[in-house]
């Protein structure tokens, strides 16, 4: 017995990179919404950088250990407290055997990453630890975590140095007010031009209906669509498409009333037009924004999100590199 | 059908690392094969960088690595496939009919519709009474054995783990459409039948959903404790050009079909069938005569 869930918090789910090749048959990537504040809090601890690890939302679990492990928390700014005891984040932690770890109310960002040493042992399912709730699959019993559950871990990989830091420079900011990038696109033909010019003007906040499957948006002006007589098997809402493939990151808007940016564990299609995708650079962000937070979307063209992904990749080898 | 006119596909780049690519705006069987044909192509081919592929009812869509594959490489080469799928017209799907019991206008869908009758079009109906009536039909009991009576296609797999988007095998002036709810619903019972646009689908797990619920079946068709036979280690049971027959059952034979799928003893009526476009598209009648007497003949 290595973790015993005392509280569950909000929304705690094992992740790691996540599954491919299946979302054809309707089963989303799932793993870490942040998958940047993942992989660092695997890389601080020696582990692989796809170990699983557990992700938390806005309000963090209380866990027992039943034996001494070295954990690291990376992401969102929840303070931890061993003990009662606050301790950073982005640091390589000592839990000794018999301590509580528990974690302050969020301070910025919307989710924490706890990797612990050697990584969550939960059976890989179609090829990933992750928890695909909506789908019962993966992690534990397919659903987040909840009080009495126990965690196991693989053994150990590296050798973590406690006190092991992140350089100040790598570590993340978190604010109140995104920008997110898109390349338009999909169906915002069928957008009139106010509409689409307003919609990348405007600041939508982030509504309470915000989670792994999507992030909804508020307080924008509803969008207009082109009128046009709808085509066959689409649904006569000018919303509506014949349901199609819905990329991650592709942003729809139901009714034209509130935008919803599908994230990991996305429905795999519907019939809501799309009217552009988030660059993969920015996908983190998104999983780290608070609801009642701010967002504007700002329109960027091909060119512009294969140098952002560049940038990200660079920013990713330094955290592999780092001391 | 010759007469059906090809259009260009149209491909619109998503992100970075998603190709959307719609083969028309409108639904036909003649789209979705051309849809599968050219995925079903491009995932021989295995090219380099490309990582998901995701047939749907008249469009697809491919995730690649924009580092390893540049999304004009790709495009040039979904081009070329689809001349080659045009010119060669491989119109025949070998596949499989399946049975699928349905409780329509059963309780635990009508529970769910009257808590979500603000986020319809017709509050004072039901979603059964909504559809039957603005499709001209006299009767829910009409309406229903219309759905019924013909097999349906299904054209895609996905939404949420499994679910299958059927289309059904009519001409398209018998086809029944009705619109989605004005906004999606934050619950639907699992194994739901629900329809929205032309399509009738089963939802596989139970969650939010936009579309009419109709009825229920007892049918597993998503299996992640892997416990159900008749459902493999994807855990999805259907994929798209399967052929569903729906068949109304009473209360009694649900609950008994219910208490098979509990135990993991639920075998599903599956026949193989060679489904030919042109030979449906001459007389879509008497196909689906065919389709209906497959059980039969075993």
């Amino acid at each position: 017995m290595s973790i015993e869930v005392i509280k569950a918090g909000l929304s705690t789910s094992i992740q790691d990179t996540g599954r491919s090749g299946n979302y054809h048959l309707g089963i989303p990537p799932s793993g870490g919404m942040d998958q940047r504040a993942l992989r660092a809090a695997n890389l601080l601890l020696g582990n692989a950088e796809d170990a699983a690890v557990l992700e938390c939302a806005l309000m963090g679990p209380v866990l027992r250990f039943t034996r001494e492990l070295k954990v690291a928390a990376c992401g969102a700014e929840m303070t931890p407290r061993i003990n009662g005891v606050p301790q950073p984040i982005n640091q390589v932690l000592h839990v000794p055997a018999g301590a509580v770890l528990s974690f302050e109310f969020v301070k910025a960002g919307a989710r924490l990453y706890l990797a612990i040493e050697g990584g969550i042992d939960v059976p890989v399912c179609l090829g990933s630890r992750s928890t695909y709730a909506l789908g019962s699959l993966g992690g534990l019993e397919g659903r987040p975590l909840k009080v009495g559950d126990v965690l196991e871990t693989l053994s150990v990989m590296g050798a973590a140095l406690v006190g092991r830091s992140m350089p100040r420079s790598l570590m993340p900011t978190f604010g109140t007010h995104y920008e997110l990038r898109v390349i338009p696109g999909i169906y915002d033909h069928r957008l009139t031009d106010e509409a689409r010019e307003r919609f990348y003007q405007e600041h939508w906040s982030v509504a309470s209906e915000a989670d792994r499957i999507g992030y909804r948006f508020k307080g924008g002006t509803p969008l207009d669509f082109v009128t046009r007589k709808p085509p066959f098997g689409a649904g006569d809402d000018p919303s509506n498409i014949v349901d199609a493939c819905y990329p991650i990151g592709s942003i729809q808007v139901p009714s034209g009333s509130e935008p919803i940016i599908l994230h990991r564990d996305a429905v795999s299609g519907g019939g809501y037009a799309m009217i552009g995708t988030i660059i993969s650079s920015d996908m983190d962000l998104v999983g780290q924004i608070q609801p009642h937070q701010t967002v504007q979307f700002v329109p960027v063209t091909l060119e512009m999100a294969l140098a952002a992904r560049q940038v990200y990749q660079a920013d990713l080898e330094q955290l592999r590199r780092m001391p | 059908m010759s007469e059906h006119i090809i259009t260009p596909a149209r491909y619109s780049i998503a992100g970075d690392e998603f190709l959307f690519v719609e083969i028309s705006e409108e639904m036909s069987l003649e789209a979705f094969f051309r849809s599968i044909s050219i995925t079903q192509r491009l995932e021989v081919e295995s090219l380099d960088g490309v990582q998901e592929i995701c047939a749907a009812n008249a469009s697809y869509q491919v995730r690649f690595d924009p580092d390893v594959l540049s999304v004009d490489v790709l495009i040039a080469r979904l081009k070329a496939l689809d001349i080659e799928v045009i010119q060669q017209s491989v119109r025949r799907l070998e596949t499989r009919v399946i049975d699928v019991p349905v409780l329509y206008n059963d309780p635990w869908t009508h529970e769910t519709l009257m808590r979500f009758r603000d986020r319809h079009q017709d509050p004072e109906g039901t979603d059964l009474e909504y559809a039957a009536h603005i499709n001209g039909f006299n009767s829910v009991e009409d309406f229903i054995e219309a759905h019924s009576a013909s097999p349906w296609f299904v054209s895609m797999v996905g939404f949420v783990a499994g679910l299958p988007f059927m289309y059904q095998m009519v001409p398209r002036e018998r086809q029944i459409q009705v619109p989605k709810y004005l906004r999606p619903r934050t619950d639907t019972p699992k194994q739901t039948v629900g329809y929205g646009g032309c399509f009738s689908c089963i939802y596989s797990v139970r969650g939010a959903g936009g579309y009419q619920m109709f009825g229920v079946t007892p049918m597993p068709i998503y299996d992640p404790a892997q416990t159900q036979q008749h459902i493999d280690d994807t855990m999805i049971f259907f994929r798209p050009g399967d052929i569903v027959r729906y068949r109304p059952v009473e209360r009694a034979e649900y609950d008994q079909l219910v208490v098979l799928a509990e135990e993991g003893r639920y075998r599903p009526r599956v026949a193989a069938f060679t489904f030919d476009l042109d030979a449906f598209n001459r007389d879509p009648d008497r196909y689906a005569q065919e389709v209906k007497e497959v059980f039969s003949e075993h």
